[in-house]
């Protein structure tokens, strides 16, 4: 077995015994706590795939989260508020299902992406970083002046959204459903990082001028990456929207879409579970040291730094070693 | 006369005050390797970037089995069928020497759009990536990342890319560049051999391989295409040796 197999595997297996003696110990903190990681984690999964497989540095993905968790906002606010979110063409007052929420997260996210994509993916290098942080932000920025949910003061739902069989408040069955929802992700990105697509993907990354060469369009392959990422990301906006049971403009900041890729880069980029050990590690330092000061994130820039300049594989580099081309 | 598979009528092409080519027309027959040879300088690398698509002309066209290709970029351009080789080996130097081969197969299929079945588990792409390199000799080494090839072993993988777009026409630009005698004889012998499913329009500065491989010539200075013919004609072609080959040839 290849190491880094090893490591996801336990990884995996941490995701999954950790919560359960947490809740079994009477610690359902740390099960929120780890509920915040995973979800954090399936928006690290959207854009890896993105930056990872494809080489595309966005740093504008806090808007596909921001759209989710939005979504999730508008659908469970007119619910929960009586008043119908549609009166024409059909009376549709709002969702308060996560199926449903979830459905039209992936949907505004996938479109969200495809309108960035269509623009942003012409341009390359810096260009792309600023356009896609430039688009993060206009959203950033409507979101604040968008009286109707709530403005700068985001938007709260009293309570959690429902799942069919499930008790959503409960925090372990609301953890294994965040947790089912990550393995999905990370199953369905891993078979992609295998497939034709994938492997057209990492050859747009790695030399753009060949795939053209073969008789295959670079945009087309990119653009396509870069909404299944968006979608992914917004899915993970709605689920961390629940989480809270509160959305705000943060979700679209800078700095929103600045956390995502940390948990990118601590983890590995382009390894499939460097995104989840990236969250784990984020969340970890920021309950840890968040504790002793709130200056913690100088610490997370020293690591940061450390992986950057050391460890270029991220912690998954660190703990499996180099990635190695195999076939 | 034999057909005419590949057709470059009359391309221009221009930066700013350079003239970099001007009004070249040549054409390449089923079944020939057309070389096209000249100095430094001489607007080769042009050439190239017009016919493969990376770059459009000025003016004039070029044209595939009859098709005006003009227009099409270079990925609609090695759809129709036109298989190129780089200058300085253009790979995916990540990836293993079978992905790269593969990659080209998948485009040659349109087999690009699959999101769920592994890649490398696909028998009819395999076995034509697989077909590819024992074509150039690299099935040893099939597994191997391209990254760590020799140089030699590059330039071949850059043909078995090519091979396995089973193009209508090969457009290689110095496949020989940087390759050993030994190096250059292997190629020299497969692209002999490509010549019967193909034609080949080899731009190159190897003399030895030109000669041996070509049936036609042409030479290219200053943008200008200044004889085309066999290769004893150009070779005792006075206005040749004067800009280009020199009186040793």
């Amino acid at each position: 077995m290849r190491r880094e197999t090893f490591v996801n595997i336990a990884a995996l297996a941490a995701l999954f015994v950790l919560p359960v003696w947490a809740n079994a110990t009477g610690e359902t903190y740390w099960v929120t706590l780890t509920t915040k990681v995973v979800i954090l984690a399936i928006a690290g999964v959207g854009l890896n795939l993105a930056l990872g497989l494809g080489g595309l540095v966005s740093f504008g993905h806090a808007a596909f989260f921001g759209v989710g968790g939005y979504v999730m906002g508008i659908l469970a606010s007119h619910l929960q508020d009586y008043v119908p979110l549609l009166t024409w063409p059909f009376l549709f007052e709002g969702s308060n299902q996560m199926p449903v929420i979830w459905l039209v997260a992936l949907v505004f996210g996938a479109l969200t992406a495809l309108s960035i994509g269509l623009l942003s993916l012409r341009t390359s290098g810096v260009y792309f970083i600023m356009i896609t942080l430039a688009f993060g932000q206009m959203l950033f920025y409507f979101a604040i002046s968008w009286p109707a949910y709530g403005g700068e003061d985001g938007l709260s739902i009293y309570v959690r959204n429902e799942f069919p069989g499930l008790n959503t408040l409960v925090p372990i069955e609301f953890y294994g459903l965040c947790l089912t929802v990550l393995v999905a992700v990370l199953f369905l990105v891993w078979r992609i990082s295998l497939s034709s697509f994938g492997l057209a993907l990492g050859a747009a990354r790695q030399n753009a001028e060949r795939l053209q060469a073969v008789g295959i369009e670079p945009f087309r392959i990119r653009l396509t990456a870069f909404v299944i990422s968006g979608a992914i990301t917004a899915l993970a906006g709605a689920m961390y929207a629940d989480l809270n049971r509160f959305v705000s403009p943060n979700m679209f900041s800078w700095q929103t879409s600045g956390e995502i890729m940390v948990f990118v880069i601590l983890g590995g980029v382009g390894r499939l579970f460097g995104p989840v050990l990236g969250a784990a590690l984020f969340i970890l330092m920021e309950h840890i040291l968040g504790g002793m000061s709130e200056f913690w994130h100088i610490y997370l820039g020293f690591v940061l730094l450390g992986v950057v300049l050391f460890a270029r594989g991220g912690l998954m580099g660190l703990l499996a070693g180099r990635e190695v081309s195999h076939d | 006369m034999t057909e005419v598979v590949l057709g470059i009528n009359g391309i221009s092409k221009a930066y700013g005050a350079l003239q970099a080519n001007n009004d070249i027309t040549l054409d390449l027959r089923a079944g020939e390797i057309h070389a096209l040879i000249g100095p430094n300088g001489a607007g080769k690398s042009t050439f190239i970037k017009q016919v493969s698509g990376a770059e459009q002309p000025d003016q004039g066209a070029v044209t595939l089995l009859g098709d005006d290709i003009t227009p099409l970029g270079a990925v609609a351009r090695a759809q129709k069928g036109l298989g190129r080789t780089f200058q300085i080996s253009s790979l995916a130097m990540e990836y293993t020497v079978l992905q790269n081969v593969v990659l080209g197969a998948m485009g040659r299929r349109g087999r690009v759009m699959r999101f769920f079945a592994p890649v490398l588990k696909d028998a009819a792409l395999l076995n034509a990536a697989m077909r590819a390199l024992e074509r150039v000799g690299l099935q040893d080494v099939a597994h191997v990342e391209t990254a760590v090839l020799s140089h030699g072993q590059r330039r071949q993988l850059e043909v078995a890319v090519a091979l396995t777009l089973e193009p209508k026409v090969f457009l290689m630009d110095e496949p020989m560049a940087g390759l050993g005698a030994e190096g250059s004889q292997d190629l020299i012998r497969v692209l002999d051999a490509l010549r019967h499913e193909a034609p080949i329009l080899l731009v190159e500065h190897d003399m030895d391989a030109v000669f041996a491989l070509a049936d036609r010539i042409s030479v290219l200075v200053y943008g200008q295409i200044i004889a085309t013919g066999a290769p004893e004609d150009i070779r005792h072609n006075a206005d040749v040796r004067t800009a280009y080959l020199g009186d040793d040839a």
